[in-house]
């Protein structure tokens, strides 16, 4: 099978006349890094694969072995559908090993795999579909504040707009790189908008996450619109998250259901949620995992704040969409924290290594918060046992810090790596002084 | 010249000269006694030609090229043996073979019009290129176009494609599609097939993506069933 995806890459690389061929591969942010190569080198490259100094890329380098190996991964080979045919290129995207051919560990992609090996090894294959939502803003001014282009709210049809024109384009090519989407549509903030993508296995949504991003933000700035995935980006109104729709596939049967339950969660899918519930603080860091992130996670905008689940309560940490009738394929859970400013390979491990760690120690599924967690007090969850997210990245990151579920999926190289980069962050963070400090002490002290 | 097909040839015991040619040739080649013998001995990808006898028994002879073209993978290179005294009757059966040759023969010259007539099939055998309703896929370079439009695949798309391409009208189960487009060994379960059958479709194109269609409860087809118009 693997001579023949090369064969196709190659042969199509030379029948449609590719002239560049970009490889593409993702820091420990989540920063998508490309370089590109001649068609001439593309079968070296599937062969042996490029090296290159790995020591400038965030959370990759080690003063000692600064060189890595790019592999591409032929199954993921496309023709950019943006550019004009006579100077075409490809993108393929690639996995990262040391030059003696093992994974490199600082390679995000290559932790997934790891992660999802572990799943495969019970029998299990991890689906995911995320909601994606982003804003589209005018033109960025240096220091300004983000101007949106509409003024329009949730599932508003604003058909004469620039946004609406920008979100169609995007997913006609979405569509032809292979990225199908299920619903579109204008969120509930003026210039925000929401993408929602068709399930696959977690690689490949991982790999279509960091494609959607690019291909978002390269539409909107060729018609000189910035398209943002800023977690909150203005105050006051709702922020961007990226709701992922999880399940556990065994084969063909969807391992999350179960025709017994009254909600049809199989106990798989039961202690998969115990997992990523006891484990929610610990993965947070990653799956929210900038200072901004936190200003989404407050109450009042639809974002969760509590570490809790229900079947029909947007204000949990998970919620259970009740499937179309008869359709068990279907049975899913939405974990509504993440943001689509996250790494999604790391978002994805450690969201699996919870839920994992859930179904092998057959954790017990608390009861369900149906009640408007928003407007209750902090006694009365704490009676209910129902726990808050963490406050802020500083929150976050020191529960993280003494995770060690985080720290075996995301293998030590990243977790201290994370870590450092990111208590940095919030050093920085915590030395700026903020309009707000300006408008409400000046004066007054 | 070797010849990869088989050669279908009436009446079922040709002249000395017709099979020493034949044998001469390289051509690979079986004798068939009526209509019914030649349907049941067609090779699973058709025969490559015929060599059809309308010289001693004119009217069996016409039969059998009216069966050649009716079978499900028609013959399209039938050369037909007749005397003098028949190429009045050519005229109107025309559509019923692709050359012709008069008996007695001179067997440099049956040779030669053969392997013109099977230039085409034995050079580029057919089977590189499958068309169907506008989709064009080329086996050899691994290209697929719509309607003249090249189409951008990943190998997998393109892989269930041809599969499809080959077997129009023909439903599969999820189950098989997996087994012969992504072999046993692949572990993703059926659920694959369905995300893969979706990109196709968002590829083809709106106006075209009904050329998978959705067979409820039993898989996917390809193209128009054979009993529909």
């Amino acid at each position: 099978m693997l001579d023949a995806q090369r064969d196709y890459v190659l042969r199509t690389v030379e029948e449609r006349g590719i002239r560049l061929v970009r490889l593409w591969f993702t820091d420990v942010i989540g920063n998508l890094k490309s370089f590109a190569i001649s068609p001439a080198e593309m079968e070296n490259a599937l062969n042996d694969g490029m090296s290159f100094d790995g020591s400038s890329i965030d959370g990759y380098g080690r003063i000692q072995e600064a060189d890595v190996l790019a592999l591409p991964d032929p199954n993921t080979f496309e023709v950019l559908p943006w550019v004009d045919s006579k100077s075409a290129e490809a993108r393929v995207f690639c996995d990262i090993a040391q030059l003696d051919g093992t994974p490199f560990e600082g390679d995000p992609r290559q932790v997934l795999r790891r992660n999802l090996e572990a799943a495969r090894k019970l029998g299990l294959v991890f689906y995911v579909a995320p909601d994606v939502e982003y804003f589209y803003f005018a033109p960025l001014k240096d220091g300004g504040r983000p101007v949106p282009l509409d003024e329009g709210g949730f599932f508003d049809l604003t058909t004469t707009d620039i946004t609406s024109s920008l979100r169609k384009e995007t997913i006609r090519t979405l569509e032809t790189m292979s990225i199908p989407v299920e619903y579109s549509f204008h969120e509930d903030s003026p210039s925000q908008h929401e993408i929602d993508l068709r399930h696959t296995d977690a690689l490949t949504m991982a790999d279509s996450i960091m494609t959607f991003r690019f291909v978002v933000k390269e539409i909107a700035a060729m018609h000189n619109v910035h398209a943002t995935f800023m977690p909150k980006p203005s105050e006051g109104v709702q922020g961007s998250g990226m709701h992922l729709h999880l399940s556990l596939f065994k084969g063909d049967t969807n391992a999350f259901h179960s025709e017994s339950d009254p909600y049809n969660l199989s106990d798989t899918a039961k202690s998969f949620m115990a997992g990523l519930l006891r484990h929610a603080a610990e993965i947070t860091a990653v799956t929210n995992q900038t200072v901004n992130s936190y200003k989404r996670l407050v109450p009042g905008f639809e974002a969760p704040i509590h570490v809790s689940w229900a079947r029909n309560n947007r204000s949990g940490l998970i919620r259970v969409p009740v499937p179309k009738r008869g359709s068990e394929l279907a049975t899913r859970i939405e974990l509504r924290s993440p943001d689509p400013a996250c790494n999604p390979y790391l978002a994805f491990s450690v969201i699996l290594a919870a839920g994992l760690r859930g179904i092998e120690e057959g954790y017990e599924l608390p009861a369900e918060a149906d009640a408007n967690l928003f407007e209750m007090g902090d006694t009365a969850l704490t009676k209910l046992g129902i726990e808050q997210l963490p406050q802020s990245l500083n929150d976050a990151l020191k529960v993280m810090e003494s995770s060690q579920l985080v720290a075996e999926a995301l293998g030590d190289h990243i977790f201290e790596w994370f870590l450092r980069n990111k208590r940095a962050e919030w050093r920085k963070y915590k030395t700026h002084v903020s309009q707000f400090e300006i408008d409400t002490y000046l004066r007054s002290l | 010249m070797t010849s990869t097909g088989l050669l279908a040839v009436y009446p079922d015991n040709p002249s000395v000269d017709l099979a020493r040619t034949l044998d001469l040739a390289g051509y690979s080649w079986k004798g068939v006694s009526s209509p019914d013998t030649m349907a049941r001995l067609q090779p699973t990808d058709g025969w490559l030609g015929a060599v059809v006898g309308c010289d001693e028994d004119p009217e069996s002879g016409w039969a059998m090229c009216r069966a050649l073209r009716k079978l499900d993978r028609p013959v399209r290179r039938v050369l037909v043996l007749v005397t003098g005294a028949q190429i009045a009757d050519l005229e109107v059966r025309d559509n019923l073979f692709d050359d012709f040759l008069l008996t007695p023969f001179h067997p440099r010259e049956l040779e030669a019009r053969l392997r013109h007539l099977l230039y085409n099939e034995l050079t580029a055998p057919s089977s590189v290129v499958i068309e169907h309703a506008g989709l064009r896929l080329n086996l050899e370079t691994y290209q697929a176009t719509f309607g003249g439009q090249p189409l951008d695949l990943t190998f997998m798309e393109y892989e269930l494609l041809k599969y499809f391409a080959h077997h129009p009208g023909r439903v599969y189960s999820r189950e098989v599609l997996l087994s012969e487009v992504w072999g046993y060994e692949y572990f993703g379960g059926a659920r694959t097939v369905d995300v893969h059958v979706r990109r196709l479709r968002a590829k083809l194109g709106e106006e075209h993506a009904h050329l998978i269609e959705t067979v409820r409860s039993v898989g996917y087809r390809f193209g128009a069933s054979k009993w529909q118009g």
